[in-house]
């Protein structure tokens, strides 16, 4: 087990690795400088070499590379290039905790949502609930996400003015004005997260409720309610758990664009405007924030396997 | 003296599964899966349900667990009529009546050690003091031939026979009367089949067990059953005690069945001539006219065509649903119809 930890923990090093030098080479590839997004033209050749100077880009790509390696090592992410020169690593500690309240309350909701959705048509199949979940559900799969999130802002922030429409408040000032402020952008990414998660639970329950060892449980005389929980469930929950780690990748990158409709400053808004601005420690450091969520959310779920299936318990 | 009444009594039983098709999921067809079989079995008997797959057996067998209703027809436990038994009494009934199923590979629970999937039983039906219960399952296993230890195994911890011995010393856990084995031993290798049989057999003696013992394999329900029927598309096409089933097949589809069971003697088997069975089992969704066996039967005539033959006594506690009975029995007699040797010039 700790041997398997260790190989998996160099493994996701490795991974990161790999995606901050390809997003530090990828960025250079793009059209467009930092110096003239800045300046806007309003500068002359002697400032603009003056600013790349400073800014330490006149040096050669590889060096530029190795400095930022080098200084990444340290815990320096270098600050922003863009306006204040702020640090990178203070930009993304603000951002941080709102991208993942946003994921994990949307991530909450939906699992809230696709459970009991999931079991309902997969006992009821091919029953008028089992039809409406399913149409539900490819409803979500279908609408993009900004969309939903601009409908959602004109339904409930514009015409009902039950919600503000924009903004954030910190969990640690106002537990129910964070909710307030998360719960349109949470439904928003977690509607297409949740339908996902329960057209899986069905598909999953339905070939474990008819199982051999279901008609053992049943013979044995337990409760509709024992069969559900105590036998069905965690069989069903396998693949899924699988296809939630994938799909939490969904939730990042909605995270991305709605965090922008709901003018939400968390990653995907510090990405944003980061790659619009040419500002390269940040889109990095973001990049690299964003990639460590992804790879030890995937580990996690490889760890969850061994708890929840002892067929894959790892030795 | 009168016959001891029956444990378990089934009587014109009918099971339909309804297909259904379209977008408001109309019923289109109806698959006759069980149509109109009866049987008895008395207390310490063992009673075996043959046929090809798709003939019906399992499906009888479900319906004596109450894991699905019959479409018609009476099914009685112990003198009482499993549709009328309020909700304590099923309880009752379905301790009373276990089941070992097929394949052992997929019908223990692959998240729950062998200790917890046999002790579950015990646990909700307050069988035993939660004090008790360990000492319960190690009882279990012994009587099953496994060591203590087994109860700390998954499943896919143990070979093929281990885990046949697990569902038979879960079934066990709720003191049964009867069991159903549901093809209990057809998944497993020759070698322990026999160790399973025994296993049965000697419980049987033991625990004064009854059987209904579903199979396709004509030796191992021969060798453990008392009686036998032969089931054909949903109906029992001949009913007998084992040995004379076996000896004198009255009905022809019986007949084929024997005849297609290999000889264990390779160079006899060589040389064996079998005529085999013309054509498919028909769809029960659209069984044929008159005697459903009749587009493969041999001593079919125009009037298997058109009438349904009733499950007749041919001789005591021997019953064929057969027209024609006196020509099968002639053709499966004659040297020259039937399995045929041909030792000499090889």
């Amino acid at each position: 087990m700790t041997s398997y930890m260790l190989r998996r923990l160099i493994g996701s090093v490795i991974v990161m690795w790999a995606v901050a030098t390809l997003v530090f080479f990828m960025l250079r590839l793009v059209p467009g400088d930092p110096i003239a997004a800045m300046l806007a033209d309003a500068g002359g050749p002697d400032e603009i070499a003056a600013m790349k100077a400073q800014l330490g880009l006149d040096r050669s790509v590889f060096v530029q590379y190795g400095i930022w390696f080098a200084n990444m090592f340290q815990g320096d992410l270098g600050n922003s290039i863009y306006g204040s020169r702020v640090p990178v690593s203070q930009i993304i500690t603000e951002a941080f905790p709102r991208t993942i309240s946003l994921s994990l309350l949307a991530f909450f909701i939906a699992m809230v949502i696709a459970v009991p959705a999931g079991i309902l048509s997969a006992t009821r199949r091919n029953t008028m609930t089992d039809n409406t979940v399913s149409l539900f559900a490819f409803l979500g799969l279908s609408m993009p996400d900004f969309w939903l999130a601009i409908l959602l802002i004109i339904i409930f922030a514009a015409n009902l003015q039950w919600l503000p429409a924009i903004g954030y408040t910190p969990i640690d000032e106002s537990l129910w004005q964070w909710f307030r402020h998360l719960i349109l952008p949470a439904i928003a990414i977690g509607t297409a997260f949740s339908a996902i998660i329960a057209r899986m639970i069905r598909s999953s329950l339905l070939e474990v409720l008819n199982s051999d060892y279901m008609r053992t449980a049943r013979s044995k005389g337990l409760t509709p309610r024992m069969l559900m929980f105590g036998h069905a469930l965690p069989n069903a929950m396998i693949p899924v758990i699988t296809v939630i780690g994938i799909a939490f990748a969904l939730l990042i990158s909605g995270a991305v664009v709605v965090e922008n409709v709901f003018a939400i400053k968390g990653l995907g808004r510090v990405l944003i405007e980061g790659i619009l601005n040419r500002d390269y420690p940040v889109v990095q450091g973001a990049v690299l924030v964003v990639s460590a969520i992804f790879v030890f959310s995937n580990l996690i779920v490889d760890l969850l396997y061994g708890l929840i299936d002892p067929r894959i318990r790892l030795n | 003296m009168s016959a001891p009444a029956p444990l378990l009594q089934v009587q014109d039983l009918h099971v339909n599964f309804e297909i259904r098709s379209g977008l408001l999921q109309r019923v289109s067809g109806l698959i006759r899966a069980v149509s109109g079989v009866s049987f008895e079995i008395e207390r310490g008997k063992a009673f075996g349900l043959v046929g090809e797959s798709g003939c019906g057996k399992s499906t009888v067998a479900r319906a004596v667990l109450q894991l699905l209703e019959p479409s018609a027809g009476q099914i009685i436990y112990d003198g009482q009529d499993l549709a009328q038994l309020d909700k304590a009494d099923m309880a009752q009934f379905r301790r009373k009546v276990q089941a070992v199923f097929q394949d052992p590979y997929s019908s223990l629970n692959p998240r729950m050690k062998a200790g917890y999937i046999i002790a579950e039983p015990i646990h909700v039906h307050a069988l035993k003091p939660p004090g008790e219960i360990k000492a319960e399952v190690a009882r279990l296993l012994d009587i099953c031939g496994l060591p203590a230890r087994f109860a700390d195994l998954y499943p896919h911890e143990m070979s093929g026979g281990q885990r046949q011995r697990i569902g038979i010393a879960r079934a066990l856990a709720m003191g049964p009367e009867l069991i159903v084995c549901d093809e209990a031993v057809s998944a497993l290798d020759v070698s322990i089949q026999a160790q399973i049989i025994n296993l049965l057999e000697e419980l049987q003696r033991e625990l004064g067990l009854t059987y209904l013992f579903i199979g396709h394999d004509l030796s191992v329900v021969r060798h453990i059953c008392d009686d036998v029927a032969v089931m054909y598309l949903g109906r029992i096409a001949e009913t007998a005690p084992s040995d004379t089933l076996f000896s004198d097949p009255s009905h022809p589809y019986t007949q084929a069945l024997i005849e297609a069971v290999p000889n264990p003697d390779p160079d006899a088997e060589v040389n064996r001539i079998i005529e085999p069975l013309a054509g498919e089992v028909p769809s029960p969704a659209n069984p044929p006219s008159g005697c459903v066996f009749h587009p493969r039967c041999p001593v079919a005539t125009e009037r298997c065509h058109h009438e349904e033959p009733a499950l007749e006594a041919i001789a005591p506690d021997h019953a064929t649903a057969c027209w024609n009975v006196s020509a099968a029995r002639k053709r499966f007699t004659d040297p020259t119809t039937k399995t045929v040797l041909q030792g000499a010039e090889k």
